[in-house]
C-alpha cells in the first residue's frame, strides 16, 4: 500500500519536450487512469515511475519514499506491458514464478542444476510454487500453469501478465495500455475484472491508456494529459461535465462535443450561429467566447427563437436507444450533433429544418484561447468579475 | 495407345446424353493446369541444374566408391565394399577424422561464443556500431585462400609478426605450423577468425528481434543484472538463431580445405590432415578414385547424421516465437 507523487517531471528526447513540468499526487489505494491521445507523454511517464526511464527533472516518491535513481525492482512496484512481454520460452509457472525467484533465491541458487542442490532452494521453490500456484487459482489461470504463452489466447496471456504482477503483492501496480490488444468484447470484460482486483488487494492502480471508456469506467480519478502536459485530473465524471479546458473538453465524449464561437450580446445572452442562446452568467458585451455542447445537452424543441438553435438535418444515425442528428447550421463549417432519445424524435427525416434547445447549466463557456469560464455561484451578483478562470 | 474408333464406338457416344461441361469446372482444369505448367517453367531450370550437379555427381560417386577406378583409367571393375573396408583399416583416415572432430570442436563453440559475445558488445555499444561490424565481418569475406597466405606470413617462425610480437614481449614462441602439437589449434583459431564475422551478422540480427519490453518486464521482474538478463531474455530469445549458427558453422568446420592445403599440407606428418583433404589427396595427387570416393561417402554421412542430430536436440530445446 502506497501513495505516489511525482514532483514536476520534465523529460526531452533530444530536445523534444516529453513531459513538461507534470506534477501529479496518487492516494494510496487510488485507482488513477492517465488518460490522453498517443504520444501525449503518459507513456513515458508511467516508465518514469517504474524506472525503466530516468527524468531530466523532477523527482519521484513511492509511500513517502524518493525513488530517484533506484532500479525498478526496488521501487515496490509491478509492471503490466502492452504487449504482457511474457517470456515466450518459460512456462505460465516460470513466467509468474521468476520476479519471486529472483528476489527469494540467491544468484547461486538459481544456477541450473547446482542451484537445487543447495541447501534452502528446495524449500524456497517449493513456497514459490504454492504462492504461484494460489495467485493463478485467484485469476482462474491454475489449469493453464504448464502451459507456454504461445499456447494461449489474448485473454489468457493478459491475465497471466497481471498475475506475475500480482505475486510478489506490490505496493503499487503500474499498468500499460493492458487492454489494447484484446478484441473489443474481451476488453469489456477484462475491464471489469481489473476493476474488480482493484477493490480486492485495494493497492494503487496507475492506469494508461488512450480508450476513454476505460478511463471512464475503471479510474477514481482521471489524469487527462496533452502533449506532455497534465491538462486536469478529476473523477471521471467531473473530467465529462466539468472540463477546465477547451482540449479536455474536446478530447473526452463521443460524439465530440459541439464547439462554437460566440459574442455576448447583453447580460446573459450569446449570440451563435444565428440564434441567441441563454447562458449562466453574465459577461461585458461583446466579450468573444466559445461555447461548448454536448450532444446529448440539446432536446427538440417545437420551434425556434432564443434558447434554441436551428438548422437542417444533413444525417441520422440510428444507435438503437438513441438518435445522433448532425444538423446543418447557417454559417458554420462543422455540423452540429445532437444525441436525441429515439423514442422523443421519432419523425426526423435529411433536409428537414430542425430546432434545438439546449439548457443555459448545459452550456459550458470557454475564453477564445481555450480556458474555461465557470459562472461563479458563491459570488454577490453583480460582482465586478462575473466569472472566475480556473487556473490551469 | 487405342485404334482407330469403330463406327459403333462412335456411334455409341453420339447417342448418350451430351456433356456440357460446366464452364466453371472447364476454366477450374484449365487455371490447374497452366498453373502446373508457370510451376514447371519456374522451378524447371532450378531442378535440372540440382539434378544434374548435385544429385548426379552424388549418385557417381556412390557408384565409384564401389569400383577400382583410378583417375584418367580407361577401364573399371566393380569391388564390392572393399573400399570401405579399406578407409576403415587405414589409420591414416582414421586420425583425419580424429583431426577433423577436434577441429570442428574448437571451431564451433569458439565461434558461436566469441560471435555472439562480440554482437552483444556491438549492440551494447553506442558509438561505431557500423565501424565494428564491418571489421568483423570482412574476413568472412575475403578469400580464404589468399588469407592464408597473410596467415603464413604473420606466423612465419622467423620473420612473422606473431613470433616477433612473442619474443619482443619476452614470451615463448614456436614454429606454429611445423610443430604437431599446434598446427590443427592454429588451423582451427583461423577458421574462428574466418566464420566469426559470419555469426556475429546473424546474432546482430537476432538481437534486434528480441522485443525492448521483454528486457523492461525482466528489469521490473529483478532480474536487470546483465547475466539474469542474459539468461532470462537474450539467450531463450536468440535460440532459433544460435541453431542455425551451430549447424552453419559446423557444416562449414567439416568443410575446412583452403588452409590445410596451404598452410601445412596436412602435415606435420598427419597432424593436420582433415577429411577433405584426406579425400582431395586420395582422389587427386594418388589417383585412387575409389578409394576416396569410399571417403566422400563416409564424411556425407558422417556430416548428414550429425547435422539431423543436432536439429533433432537443439529443437527440443528452442522456443520459436
Amino acid at each position: 500500500m502506497a501513495s505516489v507523487s511525482i514532483e514536476s517531471i520534465r523529460k526531452d528526447y533530444s530536445l523534444v519536450p516529453v513531459l513538461r513540468n507534470v506534477s501529479l499526487s496518487i492516494a494510496d489505494g487510488e485507482f488513477l487512469t492517465l488518460l490522453g491521445p498517443s504520444g501525449c507523454g503518459k507513456s513515458t511517464l508511467l516508465r518514469i515511475l517504474a524506472g525503466l526511464e530516468v527524468q531530466d527533472a523532477g523527482s519521484v516518491r513511492i509511500a513517502e519514499r524518493v525513488v530517484d535513481g533506484l532500479r525498478p525492482k526496488r521501487r515496490d512496484i509491478a509492471m503490466v506491458f502492452q504487449s504482457y512481454a511474457l517470456y515466450p520460452h518459460m512456462s505460465v509457472a516460470s513466467n509468474m514464478a521468476l520476479p519471486l525467484r529472483m528476489r527469494r533465491l540467491s544468484a547461486l541458487q538459481r544456477l541450473p542444476v547446482l542451484g537445487r542442490l543447495l541447501p534452502g532452494t528446495a524449500q524456497i521453490t517449493a513456497d514459490i510454487d504454492m504462492e504461484v500456484s494460489h495467485t493463478a487459482k485467484s485469476l482462474g489461470i491454475g489449469h493453464l500453469l504448464p502451459r507456454k504463452p504461445g499456447q494461449l489466447s489474448g485473454g489468457q496471456r493478459q491475465r497471466v501478465a497481471v498475475g506475475r504482477a500480482m505475486v510478489r503483492h506490490p505496493a503499487v501496480f503500474l499498468m500499460d495500455e493492458p487492454l489494447s490488444n484484446l478484441d473489443a468484447k474481451l476488453r469489456v470484460q477484462m475491464r471489469a475484472e481489473i476493476k474488480e482486483l482493484h477493490r480486492r488487494l485495494g493497492v494503487t492502480f496507475v492506469y494508461v491508456t488512450h480508450d476513454q471508456a476505460e478511463a471512464m469506467t475503471l479510474s477514481d480519478r482521471v489524469a487527462v494529459m496533452l502533449d506532455g502536459e497534465l491538462l486536469q485530473v478529476a473523477p471521471p465524471q467531473d473530467i465529462y461535465a466539468d472540463p477546465d479546458n477547451r482540449r479536455v473538453a474536446e478530447f473526452i465524449g463521443s460524439p465530440k462535443i459541439n464547439m462554437f464561437d460566440g459574442v455576448v450580446r447583453e447580460r446573459g445572452l450569446i449570440d451563435v450561429a444565428g440564434s441567441t442562446l441563454t447562458i449562466e452568467a453574465d459577461a461585458i458585451t461583446g466579450t468573444a467566447l466559445s461555447l461548448g455542447i454536448r450532444p446529448e445537452a440539446f432536446y427538440l424543441a417545437e420551434r425556434g427563437g432564443q434558447g434554441t438553435l436551428t438548422g437542417s438535418v444533413r444525417m441520422i444515425e440510428h444507435m438503437g436507444s438513441d438518435l445522433f442528428v448532425y444538423l446543418d447550421l447557417a454559417g458554420i463549417d462543422q455540423p452540429l450533433i445532437a444525441r436525441l432519445l429515439a423514442e422523443r424524435a421519432p419523425h426526423i427525416v435529411p433536409g428537414q429544418t430542425l430546432h434545438v434547445g439546449v439548457r443555459p447549466e448545459r452550456i459550458l463557456l470557454f475564453t477564445r484561447d481555450g480556458r474555461r469560464l465557470r459562472p461563479d455561484r458563491d459570488s454577490s451578483k453583480g460582482a465586478v468579475t462575473p466569472f472566475r478562470e480556473v487556473a490551469r | 495407345m487405342s485404334g482407330p474408333l469403330t463406327l459403333s464406338e462412335a456411334s455409341d457416344k453420339r447417342l448418350m446424353p451430351i456433356e456440357v461441361p460446366l464452364p466453371t469446372a472447364q476454366l477450374a482444369r484449365k487455371r490447374a493446369l497452366s498453373e502446373a505448367l508457370v510451376a514447371l517453367a519456374l522451378a524447371g531450370p532450378a531442378v535440372f541444374f540440382l539434378v544434374v550437379l548435385f544429385f548426379l555427381p552424388v549418385a557417381a560417386i556412390f557408384v565409384i566408391a564401389l569400383t577400382d577406378w583410378r583417375f584418367g583409367a580407361t577401364s573399371l571393375s566393380f569391388v564390392g565394399l572393399s573400399n570401405f573396408r579399406e578407409v576403415c583399416a587405414d589409420a591414416g583416415f582414421r586420425a583425419s577424422l580424429v583431426n577433423t572432430v577436434v577441429y570442428v570442436s574448437i571451431v564451433v563453440p569458439g565461434t558461436v561464443i566469441l560471435g555472439l559475445a562480440i554482437a552483444l558488445v556491438i549492440e551494447g555499444g553506442r558509438s561505431c556500431r557500423g565501424l565494428y561490424r564491418a571489421i568483423h565481418f570482412l574476413p568472412f569475406m575475403a578469400t580464404l585462400t589468399a588469407m592464408a597466405i597473410a596467415w603464413e606470413a604473420l606466423l612465419h617462425p622467423t620473420i612473422g609478426l606473431v613470433n616477433q610480437a612473442l619474443a619482443a614481449l619476452g614470451l615463448p614462441t614456436a614454429n606454429w605450423l611445423r610443430d604437431e602439437n599446434v598446427a590443427l589449434p592454429i588451423l582451427a583459431v583461423i577458421g574462428i577468425w574466418q566464420n566469426l564475422g559470419y555469426a556475429m551478422v546473424l546474432f546482430l540480427a537476432g538481437l534486434k528481434s528480441i522485443p525492448q519490453e521483454l528486457y523492461n518486464a525482466a528489469d521490473v521482474d529483478g532480474a536487470d543484472l546483465w547475466i539474469d538478463r542474459l539468461r532470462t531474455v537474450t539467450l531463450p530469445m536468440l535460440g532459433p538463431v544460435t541453431m542455425f549458427v551451430v549447424i552453419v558453422v559446423a557444416l562449414r568446420a567439416f568443410e575446412a580445405f583452403d588452409t590445410v592445403k596451404v598452410l601445412t599440407q596436412g602435415g606435420p606428418g598427419r597432424a593436420s590432415e582433415v577429411l577433405l583433404y584426406t579425400l582431395y589427396r586420395e582422389s587427386f595427387e594418388y589417383l585412387r578414385t575409389g578409394y576416396g570416393a569410399a571417403v566422400a561417402v563416409l564424411f556425407l554421412a558422417i556430416v548428414t547424421t550429425l547435422t539431423l542430430v543436432q536439429v533433432r536436440f537443439m529443437d527440443t530445446k528452442v522456443h520459436y516465437q
